[in-house]
């Protein structure tokens, strides 16, 4: 007998499907099933939201319906535009992808180290754009040289293409693909706030010349109370438009205007390669140029192997064929090189081979080593087999190779203009780890 | 057949490199910034290909990939109509804030999206057609961030020779 069909069972259908965000390596997190993500900590942006909401909300209760009726109906309808295309900014700014490059592929990144002997990629490798030498760095994170533009950002701990800077007050890196949206949520804020200041002035000088300014500011404390915070905000707010504005003309980043990328040095001029000759141009293409399509596919359908891009016939072939071996390096490495492998976690085993989304990862049989949990519980022996059948292929779940990855600090943000390469972590047995807060727990 | 793997430092970087590894070799192609950050790669041909296609047909497909690119990028004033009403009005915006279901729907004004789209159908066309039969398989560079271009080559019995009816072929694409 069939069982009747509920309204939820296409939804756990779907569910069933591993998509690409769950298994993300950097620390972004993703909201309605990938389709929205932000930085890991988005507290700030929540802030901002309740500033600019709170205070437009005191604005159309408080002085919009006196403005109305005292000057004109327009007042609230342009004050209720501006704070819409604010908020849509904000959010389109907050919620999309900044231009986040994907990692290396293992096999790319094999390729880069093989290129050298087993020994870790050069630090930069200098290419002409436009016939001027730009050096492209390595990052130890992405496995990668980055693009011309391009930074890792320590905080999301991903590269991202034409880098401008981490944005605490939208929670998210500003890039490529949301520059011009970051750039109209401060512009459209500046006048928000100038138009916002200037009716709780208006409604406050409309009241005082009746009755004075004291029985006027407590006849309305919330026009005082916009006025102030406006009038606090307006100066950084209209400063960071006119920087902004500055820097879309001249076709710069924050990050190459703070490090003095373009600057004169020691009376040589050192002329921006990437700009177009104009002003006009050069704002045009920034802020309305093509928009770059994102490179994550968060929504995609994650995939434990390459051999699934791969046509069936290459499939075939390959699952028939031996792996071939790799040259052997002039002289193998120290010790394994940081966040490609989490395999000096565990000891010598079976390994299981899994993917994180760019990463390969070697996940060896645990232990039986004890895990000690901060709080009243108390775990037992961790059982060799109890990290196997997670739910994810290979034997552990998205859940606990995240819990893994926060709790032992493997691949910590590392911002690689930093003058050494990372540590390589010493191999050797699993070592207790300390688990504390009830999403640890709750992991378990 | 391992190739000169050498990255050096200097503007003149190999248009290539490659590894062996479980899924046969694989050879990346470089991006070539040297007219800027726009999408564009290097044309120059692998050794490592030598055996299996001949000169011209590898450095048709990486034009005509170049050609689609430079063509996405391409501002005109549709495309500028089209960013400076996103910047400013945000239509591409508030629905899928509002609505945040319906952002999975390619809308059809996407010029950039559009021309990704010819791209991965030439690709798919190309390996179909030319590449796949001689045991080689480009993948979609949307796939690895447009930063390589990345060639799978594995031995294929019956793989056709490097100057087969590969020209017919590319005739139809």
């Amino acid at each position: 007998m069939k069982r009747p069909r509920r309204r939820g069972d296409a939804a756990m259908a779907s569910r069933r499907v591993t998509r690409k965000w769950e298994m993300f390596a950097g620390r972004n997190r993703f909201w309605c099933d990938g389709r929205l993500m932000t930085a890991p900590h988005p507290g700030v942006f929540l802030l901002t939201l309740a500033l600019i909401c709170g205070t437009c909300g005191l604005h159309f209760a408080f002085d919009c319906p006196f403005l109305a009726a005292r000057v004109s109906p327009a007042v609230p309808a342009a004050g209720a535009a501006l704070c819409a295309l604010t908020l849509a900014a904000l959010l389109r700014t907050a919620l999309s992808d900044p231009g986040i490059i994907p990692r290396a592929a293992p096999a790319e990144a094999a390729a880069l180290e093989a290129a050298e002997a087993g020994r870790p990629p050069p630090r930069a490798r200098e290419v002409l754009v436009r016939g001027r030498p730009v050096k492209l760095k390595y990052c130890f994170t992405c496995k990668m040289f980055r693009p011309p533009r391009a930074s890792h950002c320590s905080l999301c701990d991903n590269c991202v293409d034409r880098f401008d800077h981490h944005c605490p007050w939208v929670g998210n890196c500003v890039g490529k693909r949301n520059y011009r949206y970051f750039y109209t949520f401060v512009v459209s804020l500046s006048f928000l706030a100038v138009f916002v200041f200037a009716c709780a002035v208006t409604h406050v000088a409309l009241l005082a010349r009746g009755a004075g300014l004291g029985p006027a500011l407590r006849a309305t404390p919330a026009s005082a109370i916009v006025a102030a915070v406006c009038f606090l905000s307006v100066w950084s707010v209209l400063g960071l438009a006119g920087f902004h504005t500055y820097l879309a003309s001249t076709d710069q980043t924050t990050n190459e205007d703070i490090k003095g990328s373009f600057s004169t040095r020691r009376g040589v001029s050192n002329p921006n390669p990437y700009s177009r000759g104009n002003a006009c141009a050069n704002c045009w293409h920034v802020l309305c140029g093509p928009l770059a399509p994102s490179l994550i596919d968060r929504r995609g359908v994650f995939t434990i192997d390459d051999k699934d891009e791969l046509p069936p016939s290459f499939a075939r072939a390959l699952s028939a064929a031996p792996p071939a071996a790799p040259s052997p390096p002039a002289a193998p490495p120290a010790a394994p090189p940081l966040g490609g492998s989490y395999s000096n976690l565990f000891e010598s085993g079976s390994p299981v081979r899994h993917a994180y989304m760019n990463r390969s990862l070697e996940l060896e049989p645990v232990s039986s080593q004890p895990m000690a949990l901060a709080g009243p519980l108390q775990a037992g022996p961790l059982q060799a087999g109890s990290l196997q059948g997670g739910g994810a292929p290979g034997g552990l779940s998205a859940s606990r190779l995240r819990l893994l990855h926060d709790t032992t600090m493997i691949d910590a943000a590392l911002d690689l203009d930093e003058p050494e390469p990372p540590p390589h972590l010493p191999r050797g047995p699993l070592a207790p780890v300390h688990l504390a807060g009830p999403r640890a727990l709750a992991a378990l | 057949m391992m190739a000169n793997n050498r990255i050096p430092s200097g503007p003149n970087t190999p248009g290539s490199q490659q590894t062996p590894t479980q899924q046969g070799i694989k050879i990346f192609i470089q991006r070539d910034y040297s007219e800027g950050t726009a999408v564009k790669f290097q044309t120059r041909f692998p050794p490592e290909l030598e055996d299996r296609i001949d000169r011209q047909t590898f450095e048709y497909t990486m034009e005509r990939l170049n050609e689609h690119f430079e063509m996405a990028e391409t501002a005109d004033c549709s495309t500028y109509c089209e960013g400076l009403m996103d910047t400013v009005i945000l239509w591409k915006v508030l629905f899928p804030i509002l609505f945040i279901y319906i952002s999975d729907i390619n809308l059809p004004f996407l010029f950039l999206s559009q021309h990704l789209r010819k791209v991965s159908k030439f690709i798919a066309t190309q390996n179909e057609r030319v590449y796949n039969p001689r045991g080689i398989h480009i993948t979609d560079p949307i796939l690895r961030g447009l930063r390589v271009i990345e060639i799978t080559v594995i031995d294929v019995p019956n793989c056709q020779s490097p100057t087969g009816n590969s020209n017919n072929q590319m005739r139809h694409t």
